[in-house]
């Protein structure tokens, strides 16, 4: 009876451990949320992309829709791009649509606004692989102040 | 009298230099070979009762409390910021990166490390093990094989524990009594938590530590003095070295994993 007491006990503590493993990895890591899943690869290319960073998220309307998957320089201009994933599931925006490089609040971080453009005969949908063509630069708060204090001493 | 130091010196590194090799031999001993799962498996059952489920207390206790103070602490500097909603990540960081699996091993070297220590050095004063020998009964593959994999398997899984329930006291300060609100608790939490980076990564540091802890144990209980003074001595050694060395690696892996 001693053995099959002891085996019980072992199988809770198991259990328990996987359990705070799972809770680990869905609850605080949150992954297979957004590490899975089919997603699809759009390219933008802005003049400053500011403190955009690999992985930050990119926002339709405040809803995430996909990650950056990596930022380089365009060899020919040295222009930054930006490798955008976005899920499968959200595979209908228009080539009309923009890209800015926004800022949640006033410190914290900068992420990828995506606005859907408009649709009509001669607009096509983006398709795997193709560019956003509009898109804005991250505003730096240390050029907008430097603008400011210009401004103010004309 | 400069050659006497010098002598002590030699000595010191000799013997230093033959306990690595004895504890070496006594691994390979003990883990290499033909495994027995039929007589290994209750073993290392029995073991895995004695030196995880017995820990659990303990563990679950010290990762409450350190959950709670690590989030009380967190709140009073970032609320000065006003960046109160980063104490989910603050905390959950800290507890994966860092405090999860070095005080889990820190607190296994206490409580499993010191009574394995005792317990074998104890069969070797009592000649137990020599009594297995004339038995024809292997005392590496019997006594310490289990106990080496019941360590091995044991102190990630309470790490990981250890990290839970962590979180979920830094829940119970930052949100429950200090007024963070919840949802911005875990969802910036999960968006600064990655799972390989600091889980898998928290649970490789743990499996490196459990290693190191399991072994100093052993051996220093295998290759203690079969006296009352040595084995208290063995005890002793076993804490502060295997203490030492975790702090020690936990340096480097952190340097290999974060520090890039």
């Amino acid at each position: 009876m001693t053995t099959r007491k002891i085996e019980i006990l072992v199988g809770t503590f198991i259990v328990l451990a996987a359990a705070a493993f799972f809770m680990l990895a869905l609850k605080v890591a949150n992954a297979g949320v957004s590490g899975s899943g089919e997603s699809y690869v759009l390219y933008a290319k802005f003049d400053n992309i500011g403190g955009l960073k690999v992985r930050s998220p990119i926002k339709v309307g405040g809803v995430v829709v996909g990650r950056v998957a990596s930022i380089d320089l365009d060899r020919v201009y040295y222009t930054p791009v930006v490798k955008m994933e976005i899920n499968s599931q959200y595979s209908n925006f228009p080539e009309t649509s923009s890209v800015a490089i926004l800022t949640s609040g006033l410190l914290g971080e900068q992420y990828l606004g995506l606005q859907p453009g408009f649709i009509d005969e001669t607009v096509e949908i983006l398709a795997d692989g193709d560019s956003v063509q509009d898109t804005r630069s991250a505003i730096v708060l240390e050029e907008l102040i430097g603008q400011f204090l210009f401004n103010r001493g004309n | 009298m400069i050659t006497d130091k010098l002598q002590n010196l030699g000595r010191d590194t000799i013997n230093n230099i033959a306990g690595f090799g004895r504890s070496g031999i006594m691994l390979f001993g003990a883990l290499v070979g033909k495994p027995d799962f039929r007589k290994g498996f209750p073993l290392f059952i029995k073991q895995l009762y004695v030196i995880g489920v017995l820990s659990l207390l303990i563990i679950v206790v010290s990762g409450l409390f350190i959950g709670m103070v690590l989030a009380l602490q967190g709140y009073t500097v970032l609320v000065k910021f006003g960046a109160e909603g980063m104490l989910g990540p603050l905390v959950a960081l800290s507890l994966l990166r860092e405090l999860g699996p070095v005080v889990t091993a820190l607190l296994f070297a206490g409580r499993a490390g010191s009574a394995l220590t005792a317990e074998i050095g104890l069969m070797k004063a009592t000649e137990q093990l020599s009594g297995m020998e004339m038995m024809a009964v292997d005392p590496l593959r019997r006594i310490i094989a289990p106990r080496f994999w019941a360590g091995v398997v044991s102190m990630p899984l309470l790490a990981l524990v250890f990290n839970a329930v962590g979180i979920l006291g830094g829940h119970l300060i930052g949100v429950d009594w200090l007024g963070v609100d919840a949802g911005s608790y875990w969802s910036t939490m999960q968006a600064n938590v990655d799972l390989y980076q600091d889980v898998v990564n928290g649970v490789i540091k743990s499996i490196v530590f459990a290693v190191i802890v399991i072994w100093i144990a052993l051996h220093k209980g295998f290759d203690a003095i079969p006296t009352s003074e040595g084995i208290s001595r063995a005890t002793t050694q076993t804490v502060v070295t295997a203490s030492l060395t975790v702090l020690g690696f936990d340096f480097i892996l952190t340097a290999l994993m974060f520090g890039g």
